[in-house]
């Protein structure tokens, strides 16, 4: 099952500069397992206590994790999934 | 409609249905999905902000934090600055803006139209190093002023105590709202007052996603969250990206003649989607949006006039559109 991973730029580090890579995974958890195989490292930068860092955001096809079942949110084949760093937004 | 004075003019903005991009939501064939914009841009400084600024502002004098004289210090992007700065001139106080450097020029003019002093913080950081930079002005300027919208409950207040109820009073029916995700003012305030009227409501955020040149040296440890915002009063929020962003704003142009900033494109973007969803699971919808601004600031980026979407994306790249 291929996901498509978007990488922020400062986690390029990780990933030889890609913007995205592909993992494996049922749910956010497990696709965060395999980049870490992949990626050595990336995990620790997302996760803290098995939950998501507070300035991390991640994004499955648009809508937040966090309003759906956070790490535990369910993967299909085709999924696009975005990693981004917490902003002030559309600050007005 | 008649007013005392231009700044009692905030507010009691049009709630107008959408028909065309109504009809236009996939799957929407039984016309159960309605789409209604809230036209912001009609406030007297063409934007929502008028609102949370004037009532920052108001609740201030009130309490005594601001009084005749002093130096109003913001970190902004434009539209609170625009706003603040034109009760400023109006009320007689100073008005010193932070924004990042990679904002429109029209923004910039029109502060300095109004009479605001404009300190640049560094295009990298975007919004979060113009906070920082705030922060730290105040601390050495302890007589300024700084009304902070990203922490300041009268913000979220303007909207509980004047957008929710509008909304209600003309549309009874709403079962969503969607606005935009930066002080995180607006969907507190108005989520919060829909959700004490409504039950069942769903309130929706859209954050824009900018490119690289935006986030590019932003760190994961010293990320921002606004002190108001509180994920319990949203039930989903949605990043969206510059194209799609770009692509709404030119459709409501084009299928409705809404002349909207591209802020509210990504809203619009949010509100198709959650339409979307209810018209496949066969619900009513009356789905409220915010039109944030008209697109007067954003016309030298070009987007509204260029040959395609790809070309009007290419023309926003780096610049901070919300």
């Amino acid at each position: 099952m291929a996901i498509e991973v978007r990488i922020p730029t400062i986690l390029r580090t990780y990933t030889d500069g890609a913007k995205a890579v592909e993992g494996n995974g049922s749910n956010i958890g497990e696709l965060f397992t395999d980049l870490d195989a992949r990626h050595p490292g990336i995990a620790a930068r997302l996760l803290e206590g098995g939950e998501l860092r507070r300035f991390v955001n991640v994004y499955l096809n648009d809508e937040d994790v966090r309003f759906l079942e956070g790490i535990s949110t369910a993967l299909a084949d085709g999924d696009s999934v975005t990693i981004l760093p917490a902003v002030a937004g559309g600050s007005r | 409609m008649r007013y005392d004075s231009p700044l009692e003019a905030v507010g009691n903005t049009p709630l107008v249905r959408l028909p065309r991009l109504s009809a236009a939501v996939p799957g929407n064939t039984e016309g159960l999905v309605s789409l209604w914009a809230k036209l912001e841009d009609r406030n007297p400084t063409g934007s929502i902000k008028d609102r949370p600024a004037l009532h920052m502002i108001e609740r201030a004098e009130a309490d005594g934090r601001l009084t005749p004289g002093c130096t109003i210090l913001e970190p902004t992007s434009g539209n609170t600055g625009i706003s603040l700065a034109m009760a400023a001139k109006l009320k007689g106080y100073r008005m010193v803006c932070v924004m990042p450097e990679n904002t429109s020029e029209e923004r910039r003019e029109l502060l300095r139209m109004w009479g605001a002093e404009i300190i640049p913080s560094p295009a990298a950081g975007g919004s979060n190093t113009a906070v920082r930079i705030a922060k730290e002005i105040a601390a050495e300027h302890p007589d300024w002023v700084m009304l902070y919208q990203y922490g300041n409950p009268d913000n979220a207040g303007a909207h509980y105590t004047g957008t929710g109820p509008e909304i209600l009073a003309d549309l009874p029916t709403v079962t969503h709202f969607v606005a935009g995700l930066g002080t995180t003012g607006t969907l507190m305030g108005v989520g919060r007052y829909l959700r004490e009227k409504v039950p069942g409501v769903k309130i929706v955020a859209a954050e824009p996603r900018y490119d690289d040149l935006v986030y590019g040296l932003r760190n994961l440890d010293e990320g921002f969250v606004p002190e108001l915002y509180d994920a319990e009063v949203l039930t989903t929020r949605f990043s969206v990206g510059s194209a799609d962003a770009v692509r709404r704003t030119r459709e409501l142009l084009q299928q409705e003649g809404i002349f909207a900033g591209v802020s509210t494109g990504a809203i619009l973007h949010a509100a198709i989607g959650v339409g979307r969803k209810a018209a496949a699971a066969g619900e009513r919808a009356d789905i409220v949006f915010v039109v944030a601004d008209g697109g007067w600031k954003y016309l030298s980026t070009g987007i509204y006039t260029a040959e395609s979407t790809e070309a009007a994306v290419e023309a926003l790249q780096g610049q901070l559109w919300a």
